[in-house]
C-alpha cells in the first residue's frame, strides 16, 4: 500500500489535532455558552428551525452522487441504496428501517454487479 | 420528584440513540483504521476522536494531512465541515441556555448530529419539559454514543489491519443521514429546504475547501424559512 507508514510531521499533526479541538468547541459553544437565556430574534429561530434538514442533505449529496470509495466515478449500488434509504424512511419514518433497506439494497447490488 | 424524572429523561434518550450505534460504531472503527493506516499513532488517533469529537471533521482533516495540504486549509475545511455544529448550538440555545454554565460547556462538548437530531424532535414535541429533564435527555443522547465512538476508534486503531473494501463502509455515513431526514420532513418547508440544499449542493461542489456544503446549508435554511412565511401567509402552514 502507498500511504501505509507514512508518518505525517508530528508538528504539522498535532497542530491541526489542537486547532480541531479548540476550534470545534469554540463553534460549539459560541451561542449555548456565550448567548445562554438571552431571547434570540425571530428570525434567527425561523431560519434554525431548517438546519438539520439542509445542512444535512447538502453533506450528503456529494458523497452519494461522487463516492470516494469508486474515485468519484458515480456509482449505481451506491445511488440506488441512497434512494431506496431516503424513500423508506420517507415512508415508514422509522430511520433503523432505512438504514436496513438502504444496507440491504447496498450489499445486494454490490453482489449482483461484482 | 424531578429528579427521577430527569433520569427516567436520561434513559428514554438513551433508548432512542440505539439506532445511531449503526453510525457511530461503524464509524469510529472506520476513524481509527484509516488513522491508523495513515501513520498515526494510537495516542494521536485517540486524542483526536477524544478532543474533536466530531466524525466529518475528523475524515476531512485526516483526508487533507494525506494529501499534504497546507495546515491552514486543513483546519479552515474541516471546521467549516463543523460550522453546522454551531448551528445546532444556536437551535438548541432556547432550550438548553438556561442551564448553569459547567453544563453549557458539557453540552457544547456534545452537540454532534446524533444529540441534536434526537434532542430538538424531543424538545419540540414536548414542549412542557423542564430545563434539567432537558439537560437530562440531551446528555442521555450520548450516554450511550459517545462511549462507544472512543471504543470503536480504539478497536479501529488497534485492529489497524484494513477492513475488507467489500464491506463498503465507506457507504455507512450517507445511509445513515439519509435514513434521519424521512421522519425530518414534516411540512411542507421542510421540503422545500431540503430539495433548494441538494440542488445547492450539487452546484457548489466546485467551490474549494468545502464551503460548498456552508453555501447549501444556507441556500436550504433560507428557503425554508421564506416557504414557511409564504406557506403561513395562505393560511397553508400554522
Amino acid at each position: 500500500m502507498t500511504v501505509h507508514g507514512t508518518p505525517f510531521d508530528p508538528v504539522t499533526l498535532w497542530i491541526v489535532i489542537i486547532g480541531m479541538a479548540v476550534g470545534s468547541f469554540a463553534l460549539r459553544f459560541v451561542f449555548i455558552g456565550l448567548v445562554g437565556s438571552r431571547a434570540m430574534p425571530q428570525w434567527v429561530l425561523l431560519h434554525l428551525r431548517y438546519t438539520a434538514v439542509a445542512m444535512i442533505p447538502a453533506l450528503v449529496t456529494p458523497l452519494v452522487i461522487w463516492p470516494s470509495a469508486t474515485g468519484g466515478e458515480p456509482d449505481l449500488p451506491r445511488m440506488s441504496a441512497a434512494a431506496v434509504t431516503l424513500v423508506v424512511g420517507l415512508w415508514t419514518k422509522n430511520v433503523l428501517a432505512g438504514i436496513a433497506a438502504g444496507a440491504a439494497t447496498l450489499y445486494l447490488l454490490l453482489w449482483l454487479l461484482v | 420528584m424531578p429528579s427521577a424524572t430527569s433520569k427516567s429523561y436520561f434513559w428514554k434518550a438513551v433508548r432512542e440513540s440505539f439506532p445511531f450505534i449503526f453510525v457511530a460504531g461503524p464509524f469510529g472503527l472506520l476513524f481509527g483504521v484509516l488513522g491508523a493506516e495513515a501513520g498515526l499513532n494510537l495516542v494521536e488517533v485517540m486524542t483526536f476522536s477524544v478532543t474533536v469529537f466530531a466524525g466529518a471533521a475528523q475524515f476531512t482533516a485526516l483526508q487533507l494531512l494525506r494529501e499534504e495540504a497546507p495546515t491552514l486549509i486543513i483546519l479552515a475545511s474541516a471546521l467549516a465541515v463543523n460550522l453546522r455544529v454551531a448551528m445546532y448550538s444556536a437551535s438548541l440555545t432556547p432550550y438548553l441556555g438556561g442551564a448553569p454554565l459547567w453544563q453549557r460547556a458539557f453540552a457544547a462538548y456534545f452537540t454532534v448530529d446524533q444529540s441534536y437530531s434526537l434532542s430538538i424532535v424531543q424538545f419540540e414535541k414536548e414542549p412542557e419539559m423542564t430545563l434539567p429533564q432537558r439537560m437530562a435527555y440531551f446528555f442521555g443522547s450520548n450516554g450511550l454514543i459517545a462511549p462507544l465512538w472512543y471504543v470503536a476508534t480504539l478497536v479501529g486503531a488497534l485492529v489497524g489491519a484494513r477492513i475488507p473494501e467489500a464491506w463498503a463502509l465507506d457507504f455507512a455515513l450517507p445511509i445513515a443521514f439519509l435514513a434521519m431526514i424521512g421522519p425530518m420532513l414534516r411540512t411542507p418547508a421542510h421540503v422545500v429546504a431540503m430539495l433548494v440544499a441538494i440542488v445547492t449542493a450539487i452546484l457548489a461542489v466546485g467551490v474549494p475547501y468545502n464551503l460548498g456544503l456552508l453555501v447549501a446549508g444556507i441556500a436550504g435554511m433560507m428557503a425554508g424559512a421564506q416557504a414557511e412565511l409564504w406557506l403561513t401567509r395562505r393560511g397553508l402552514m400554522t
